[in-house]
């Protein structure tokens, strides 16, 4: 079980949370379809690092992209979004 | 060996039951010290073969002596002798004998042995059904453990988070002094040991220079935590490990109620000082009682003062086992011989002659004792004869956490071991683990037959041969053939002699054959520990709707829906639940009847960007909607697929609600938070979720219209329209919806103050003829009128089109899901379109497949049946191939599972009003 700093509330145990996709998986509803059709359905999975939207769900709520190790499953970078994280 | 082996002492006794036979124990005995203190051999029978075994270990690595403890639904199978303790009235039972231990018919006739050798599964299974049909009933005799319990477990089990900054596995020397250091450094530790005293390796090999007892309260003065029965079971990512506590022992009534306790621990560092399993070592009948390791031997001499053979032999390829001659020699036992492997060792205790270049070929017994060992040495075979023989082949580092951790293992050439290397996560391994004693690859000497590798799940050297002779050449399908390794044991004692075996073989070095994955957990785990509080619904939600206890005094037939219970009808008078939802249905259609739907999914949207947002979430179009209006809405997945269906209205100029389905109310505020947040966090608006903030009252009839204008003192708005108001005082919500296929309006109202509105509506409707109705009459009432529901013709496979919703979706597009929608199939001319049937004979079975003849494949399924609820005439909606352009033919619902049929005519979805007339201003 991984323990996932929530740019909120800390450290915090990955029961708390819910992973939601990667963001290479995003479907832009305003892509042609050929394209949403790739996010939807043609995954990179790299063996290595790649960008997650999780959520802490069964915390405070917010939404974050974490950085994780596929292989290794270390978190390198957990980044908040949403209206609140915008610039 | 015979009678008791125990000097006295002046300590009281602990009685206990083996088999129905009162023994007695010291304090501090496992079973299996106190059993062979009593002169036990005999404890238990092979799982295949109904072999006779004894103690082997003195360990949690027993393969042999497996037991059931305890009573009832406390009782505990498979439970080892070795990692057992023994309490006042402990009661133990052998397993898989019949009809007596000491007389087994399935060992004395042989039944098992020939039919069962390596693959006998595999093939079974893989070959005809009929082979299985005929093995079955003597599989299911023959081979086996122990039954698990009938009854409930009475104890509890708990579950509790931890945190360390390092945490110990192993109270032997080095995981003592790790710790010690530890908490002298200012750490907080924790050190578990699945024993239940400290000291590890010195329990065996006492070492004057080190006290176990006083470095665990030294530990604990500083703060650490010490926790003995308790075992690290799993190693997870990020230094997060499952512990296993034993409160108390297995069968024993727990003293605080609770048997045992799992942790959840994260640990900034953890240390592994697991140590060492000695290697058996493989020669023909190796799994007789009175054949045990050399270690186990020291430790029932040393730690329990029990002697557990008085001639002994004792083979080996290392050093170690010599230390087993001294204890023997010491404790006045006649040690015949010292067979060593190897052609040189070191110096034996006087009187006892050492072999070299010796090996066991082969034991013999006589009414489960032994009496003979054979061995080769040099070339040539001698015997002995004695009571016990001590074995070591050499010793496996306990790396199985390690390996969870994600460790990497290297070779020992000159330990014939792997020992553990790097991890990539804050986690080292120390002590005895990392250097295993110089132990030389030996050749087994006996018949490959009867040498048993594994000795759980009966497989031998043989076995391994004949799979690698039928072609399995990897070590992992090696394992699944054989079953080595498999059994609750996970293969402690065998992996590493079948590997070599399986290396030579192959002609490749033992680490070119490769391993097997260690997984967790490393001992077994009951499975009501892992279910803790859950185990009796302590975990499960009960989500009791506002108007709860007003339903309660109907005494309604309650249904649980998503978390919630609503209730299902109001029965009166004895009325079945059919006749209750009838009469409810009826009663709906001819005057009026109120129902509770506060468990609708709820969320309000504002700001000047909520119309954006909800034109994302729903397929329809929204921001044309005039403020006061509201309409029928459905939300996609990306995939073009509905996933819930409600409807939306505009209560202000930048301010919305939206409901949607109970049972998609969560998913629903999930997925309106991951577009806000992640599609569009650039939107000015909120969604605020008000599913629990608003009860829910639906009003349904003829007469609903003229019940709710005389309670709110004015008109209430037109179909599909929304107005404020107020109703016995309190503030509300109408929205003018029907899902009943009636004049309907929900009134919203805050939960607090719902009993008061509810109260009045039904004794306003009551009066008029009316009555409450419940989920049974609603689901008639909505079959009725052609409405779908999430999870019945909603199915996840359905796209708008298939439910004839296509005309309503936003022509702009833009939403979630209009890309997928534009995939060729979903507009293909077979899609499973939403249609109505109605019979032509006898009621429609639900779930039944629709199918033109008999013997063709189904063509859609009934998702929905019912009656016509003013006519009787059965009815059903149904999802069939090309629906929409099928209307007028006929077909049989056919449900072989219910035994049930019908012939049907194919219809539009819509038996009652189609054209809304009764709703419509
Ligand atoms: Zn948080």
């Amino acid at each position: 079980m991984y323990q996932i700093t929530c740019p909120h509330c800390g450290p915090r145990a990955q029961t708390e949370f819910t992973y939601e996709r990667t963001t290479d998986s995003i479907v832009d509803p305003a892509a042609e379809p050929q394209t949403a059709m790739q996010a939807l359905y043609t995954r990179a999975n790299p063996m290595g690092l790649d960008d997650e939207i999780w959520r802490h769900t069964y915390g405070c709520r917010a939404w974050m992209v974490l950085t994780r190790h596929r292989v290794t499953h270390e978190i390198h970078a957990v980044k908040a979004i949403g209206p609140e994280a915008l610039p | 060996m015979s009678g008791p082996t125990r000097t006295p002492s002046g300590e009281e006794t602990v009685p206990f039951t083996f088999d129905g036979t009162t023994y007695h124990a010291r304090p501090g005995d496992t079973l299996a010290a106190a059993l062979l203190a009593n002169g036990v051999g005999l404890v238990g029978r092979s799982f295949k073969y109904h072999r006779p075994r004894g103690i082997m270990t003195a360990g949690i690595e027993e393969p042999n002596a497996l037991v059931t403890v305890g009573k009832g639904g406390r009782a505990e199978p498979n439970t080892r002798a070795t990692d057992l303790f023994v309490y006042p009235g402990m009661v133990a039972m052998s397993q898989n004998r019949w009809p007596s231990l000491s007389f087994d018919v399935a060992s004395i006739f042989g039944l098992a042995a020939p039919a069962l050798g390596a693959g006998f599964y595999y093939k079974t299974f893989f070959g005809p059904a009929k082979h299985w049909m005929r093995y079955e009933g003597f599989i299911r005799r023959a081979a086996g453990l122990g039954n698990a319990p009938t009854e409930p477990d009475p104890d509890n089990f708990s579950q509790r988070a931890g945190f360390c900054d390092v945490l110990v596995v192993g109270s032997g020397p080095a995981g003592l002094k790790a710790a010690l250091e530890a908490a002298e450094a200012g750490k907080r530790v924790m050190l578990v040991e699945q024993d239940s005293a400290p000291g590890g390796s010195l329990l065996r090999d006492p070492d004057p220079a080190i006290d176990p007892a006083a470095m665990v309260d030294r530990i604990r003065a500083l703060g650490g935590e010490v926790l003995l029965r308790t075992t690290a079971s799993g190693y997870w990512d990020h230094n997060f490990l499952t512990l296993t506590q034993r409160l108390a022992e297995p069968g024993e009534v727990p003293p605080h109620g609770f048997a045992q306790r799992l942790w959840h621990l994260r640990a900034g560092r953890v240390i592994l000082a697991t140590g060492l399993i000695e290697r058996p070592v493989p020669f023909a009948n190796n799994d007789h009682p009175g054949v045990m390791l050399s270690q186990a031997v020291r430790s029932y001499l040393r730690r329990w003062g029990v002697l557990p053979g008085k001639r002994v032999v004792i083979a080996t390829n290392n050093d170690d086992a010599y230390l087993t001659a001294q204890a023997l020699v010491e404790a006045g036992a006649d040690v015949v011989a010292l067979l060593d492997a190897r052609a040189s060792g070191p110096a034996a205790p006087a009187g006892v002659t050492v072999y070299h270049d010796a090996r066991p070929s082969s034991v013999t017994g006589r009414k489960h004792a032994l009496r003979k060992v054979t061995a080769v040495i040099g070339g040539s075979e001698q015997s002995f004869d004695v009571d016990l023989i001590a074995v070591s082949g050499g010793f496996v580092p306990v790396s199985h956490l390690h390996m969870q951790a994600g460790g990497k293992l290297n070779w020992s050439e000159e330990a014939q071991a792997f020992v553990p290397g790097e991890t990539p996560q804050a986690c080292e391994t120390i002590g005895a683990a990392l250097a295993p004693p110089p132990a030389p690859a030996v050749a087994p000497a006996g018949k490959a037959k009867k040498s048993f590798v594994d000795f759980q799940n009966d497989v031998s050297l043989a076995d391994i041969d004949l799979a690698w002779q039928e072609g399995y050449r990897s070590v992992e399908h090696l394992k699944r053939y054989t079953t080595l390794g498999m059994a609750t044991d996970q293969g402690k004692t065998s992996n590493m002699v079948a590997l070599s075996r399986l290396a030579e073989k192959q002609g490749v070095s033992v680490p070119q054959a490769g391993l097997t994955t260690f997984r967790p957990p490393f001992t077994p785990v009951t499975m009501g520990l892992l279910a803790g509080a859950g185990a009796r619904n302590a975990g499960a939600h009960v989500r009791r709707i506002p108007l709860h206890a007003l339903h309660e005094a109907h005494d309604p037939i309650w249904q649980p829906l998503g978390y919630w219970f609503r209730p299902r009808a109001y029965p009166v008078d004895g009325e079945t639940l059919a006749e209750a939802s009838l009469r409810e249905a009826r009663t709906v259609r001819t005057v009026a009847g109120l129902s509770d739907v506060s468990t609708l999914g709820k969320f309000e949207v504002s700001g000047p960007d909520a119309a954006a947002l909800l034109e994302l979430v729903c397929a329809t179009t929204v921001g044309k909607l005039a403020v006061g209006r509201g309409r029928y809405t459905f939300m996609l997945r990306e995939d073009g697929m509905v996933q819930d269906d409600g409807t939306v209205w505009r209560l202000a100029e930048d301010r919305y609600l939206l409901t949607s389905s109970t049972g998609g109310a969560d998913r629903m505020a999930h997925f309106i938070s991951y577009v806000r947040n992640s599609l569009r966090p650039d939107l000015k608006c909120s969604v605020v979720n008000v599913q629990e903030h608003y009860a829910g009252i639906a009003l349904a009839g003829p007469k609903a219209r003229g019940i709710l204008a005389a309670l709110i003192g004015a008109e209430p708005p037109r179909h599909m329209g929304y107005a404020p108001g107020v109703l016995a005082g309190v503030p509300v919500h109408v929205l003018a919806a029907s899902y009943s296929g009636e004049r309907a309006f929900e009134i919203h109202v805050e939960a607090t103050h719902a009993d008061k509105v509810w109260q009045a509506i039904e004794a306003a409707t009551r009066a008029e003829g009316g009555a409450p109705y419940g989920l049974e009459a609603m689901e008639l009432l909505r079959i009725e009128k052609g409405h779908v529901v999430v999870g019945g013709e909603v199915d996840g496979r359905s796209t708008p089109h298939d439910l004839g919703l296509g005309g309503m979706l936003n022509k702009v597009g833009g939403f979630i899901g209009a890309a997928g929608l534009t995939r060729p199939a979903l507009s293909g001319p077979n899609r499973n379109n939403l249609v109505g049937l109605v019979s032509l004979d006898g009621p429609i079975p639900e779930g039944g497949m629709l199918i033109q003849r008999a013997g063709q494949s189904p063509q859609g399924h009934v998702t929905a049946a019912a009656r016509r609820i003013l006519e009787g005439v059965p009815i059903a909606l149904a999802l069939l191939q090309g629906g929409h352009r099928r209307h007028g033919e006929e077909l049989i619902v056919t449900s072989p599972t219910r035994g049930e049929k019908a012939r049907v005519r194919v219809t539009a979805p819509h038996f009652y009003d189609p054209a809304g007339e009764r709703y419509r201003d």
